[in-house]
């Protein structure tokens, strides 16, 4: 093969490539009129929603707000990326279960060094965004869980909104009819399943730092019940939040435990008459305990302090009484600073219900800290051993507590 | 091949006194050719090299949260090794994978294969008909499964209604919700969505045997079963071998199907290597243990992916 003195241009310019698009990941100059957001607002509508609140608070200041939106499973792995290339937002809202994770590696500001005002919000919603008692991530608005029931049907059965758990079973009993289970909730072994036993496992007296002391048992024992009874669905196990709304809008099922996301897709079905009652409770008189959820907006230490106090000044504009009370509205979840979720009740009748759970709701992490997504793993396992006949309460509990602390 | 690396590999004798054209020229030679594998060597060590080694270190290293913002990853030995291992849930996912992997082969092989067989007669439609079999191959992953959620849901699902007015069950299947049926119901998915890559390529091999051959045989008296058994299978067998390899290797990391079919459960009883490294790395977000599973995953498919060059290295041999 006889030598070519030509240099091989198409080896050198792949070459080229190759190195500048390993160097593209690199950080960027920030624009000092823009101020950045990482959240989870993909949908068109939300994401419409929320740049209209980002505008109404950043246009007094002189700056914009871009918002980048990634789907809400991918938000926490998205952030470390961007933490480990230094190229975090100004402001990152995370799923109020994943802030403990984030505050944890000392990567975010706490609140009041920053100059975010958190004076004159429930207690749950406080409790959601602070790690170790300190807050670093304030919730505009919070949801919680109720019992959805379709008013006709139980008017047909004749039977009332049940408050206790006997009510619960007897209620789902009468009200199971040929197609239509009397009942239907999440049970998929993921954040919704999970989401969903709380209400019941902490209503018990369950404690998610000690699984097994036995006292979250009976709240397996009654979804064991439900199903056993034939009240509810076994397919339980593999119904998300979403398909569990699917079978109530389709008749289905005439009570279901959910959350007012759900309240939009339920309004366009004008025909189905349906109404929000408390989760109910082991024993008359006891107060429900629902979880607290939502996000929770943070601000991660970029280095540069006056783009903080920029971002600081917007949390405490979105967070004022009538941007909070607006927001709730538009996303059907209860605002977090108390006299803003009063307000909000009377103007929402109908979501009362949902903003009296938010006042006894408890946050997720307040126990466990950033220890929470292995405990709600741990968790998903019981109820779904549980469920599927693989193991009684008490067995699925202990199991699931040596899960929980494997890694410790 | 043989000759090119040898002479690529002889240096020029060093510290010749004359500059010898001869050997300046070779030397060129064996530059250029360098350069010409340089920016496939560099691609290669940049996007697979890196990441490998990376994840490799990563399982000794507590990777958590803390790293990304401080960027201390502290060795830790055997400790992410030990945790998994221990860790019922890997145990079970192992045979989860084995069960649900060798179903899944089996399943597409023998269906695609008697596809493949089937439409390499000619006959009226046979393009259609195969196009509209290729379509499961189109649809992203995570959409069949989702559709086939909806297809095999145990109270709504369009399978039961039918089964059930067929009278072939009584009572609704809960494909999806028992845990003893659950990971045949992920297996059946992804035969589906796998056939038309096995008919595809089984369809291929089975058009480059010669057609006189089959005709020999049957001269010879060899029915359809004999011919097909003497002569097409030992011609199809080096495509036989890259499906069930390439087949092997997509099979054995799954996770998009899993996860949106059943998220693992009902209570982990579809539970694979690859929902577990998912869990792990970016649920729990310890990376470090979430790379062990990567690592044992990588050691599998690199286990066939050398059968898989042998398999084709012996077919060079033989002047393929």
């Amino acid at each position: 093969m006889p030598a070519r003195p030509r240099p091989p241009a198409p080896a050198l310019i792949l070459t080229a490539l190759v190195a500048a698009t390993s160097l593209a990941g690199c950080a960027r100059e920030p624009d000092p009129g823009t101020v950045t957001v990482l959240n989870s607002a993909t949908d068109t509508h939300e994401h419409e929603q929320q740049q209209k609140f980002f505008d109404r608070c950043a246009k007094p200041l002189g700056v914009r707000v871009r918002q980048t939106s990634v789907p809400a499973a991918q938000v926490a792995s998205k952030a470390l990326r961007m933490a480990s290339s230094h190229s975090l937002t100004d402001i990152l809202e995370l799923d109020g279960s994943e802030l403990p994770q984030f505050a944890d590696t000392g990567g975010l500001v706490p609140l009041r060094t920053a100059g975010v005002d958190v004076t004159g919000m429930s207690e749950g919603a406080v409790s959601m965004g602070s790690f170790r008692g300190t807050p670093y991530g304030i919730a505009r608005s919070v949801n919680s869980l109720a019992l959805i029931y379709n008013a006709d049907l139980l008017r047909e059965a004749g039977v009332e909104p049940p408050t206790t758990w006997d009510e619960l079973r007897a209620a789902a009993k009468k009200l199971t009819r040929g197609k239509t289970f009397g009942m239907a909730f999440s049970a998929t072994p993921d954040a919704d399943g999970v989401y969903q036993f709380l209400p019941f496992f902490w209503s018990a007296g369950g404690d998610e730092a000690r699984l097994d002391d036995g006292r979250g048992a009976p709240a397996l024992q009654l979804w064991k019940d439900l199903v056993a009874d034939r009240s509810a669905s076994s397919a339980v196990v593999t119904w998300n939040q979403q398909d569990v709304n699917d079978q109530f809008i389709a008749g289905r099922a005439a009570m279901m435990i959910n959350g007012p996301w759900q309240v939009p897709v339920l309004s366009t079905h004008k025909d189905l008459k349906w109404e929000v009652a408390a989760v109910p409770v082991p024993e008359a008189g006891r107060p429900p305990v629902p979880p607290i959820g939502g996000t929770v907006m943070t601000l991660p230490r970029t280095g540069d302090t006056a783009r903080q106090r920029t971002a600081a000044k917007i949390l405490n504009c979105l967070n004022e009484q009538r941007n909070q009370v607006d927001w709730g509205e538009s996303v059907y979840n209860v605002p977090t600073r108390t006299a803003a979720a009063a307000a909000y009740k009377t103007q929402n009748p109908k979501l009362g219900a949902f903003a009296d759970q938010v006042a006894t709701a408890r946050s997720r992490t307040g126990r466990v800290g950033a220890r929470w997504p292995v405990v709600s793993d741990a968790l998903a396992g019981a109820f779904q051993s549980v469920l599927t006949g693989r193991a009684t309460p008490e067995a699925a509990l202990k199991q699931a507590q040596s899960r929980a602390t494997a890694g410790q | 091949m043989t000759t090119t690396v040898t002479t690529a590999a002889a240096p020029a004798p060093a510290g010749h006194p004359a500059p010898d054209t001869a050997a300046r020229r070779r030397r060129r030679a064996t530059l250029l050719r360098w350069c010409f594998v340089a920016p496939a060597a560099l691609y290669l060590l940049a996007f697979f090299g890196y990441p490998l080694v990376r994840n490799i270190l990563m399982s000794f290293q507590h990777y958590t949260p803390h790293t990304f913002f401080t960027g201390e990853s502290p060795f830790n030995g055997l400790d992410n090794w030990r945790a998994v291992f221990r860790n019922p849930l890997f145990v079970d996912s192992l045979g989860h994978t084995l069960v649900f992997t060798v179903g899944s082969l089996l399943g597409q092989f023998v269906l695609g294969l008697a596809l493949a067989v089937f439409f390499s007669r000619r006959f009226p439609l046979s393009g259609v008909v195969r196009a509209v079999l290729l379509l499961p191959w189109l649809v992203p992953m995570v959409v069949s499964a989702v559709v086939w959620r909806k297809l095999l849901d145990q109270e709504s699902g369009v399978i039961n209604t039918l089964l059930m007015d067929l009278h072939l069950t009584s009572s609704a299947v809960p494909w999806l919700s028992s845990p003893d049926l659950a990971l045949l119901a992920a297996i059946l998915v992804n035969i589906w969505i796998g056939i038309p890559f096995n008919m595809v390529i089984l369809y291929g091999g089975l058009q480059e045997i010669p057609r006189e051959l089959r005709e020999a045989a049957a001269l010879d008296g060899a029915g359809a079963w004999r011919t097909f058994r003497s002569v097409t299978l030992p011609l199809l067998r080096p495509v036989v071998t890259v499906v069930l390899i390439l087949g092997f290797m997509s099979t054995v990391k799954i996770l998009d199907l899993i996860l949106a079919l059943t998220g693992g459960g009902p209570a982990d009883s579809t539970q694979t290597l690859g929902t577990v490294t998912y869990q792990l790395s970016f649920q729990q977000l310890d990376f470090g243990q979430g790379a062990v599973v990567g690592n044992v995953l990588v050691l599998v498919s690199a286990v066939f992916a050398v059968l898989y060059l042998r398999a084709n290295r012996s077919d060079f041999g033989q002047g393929k």
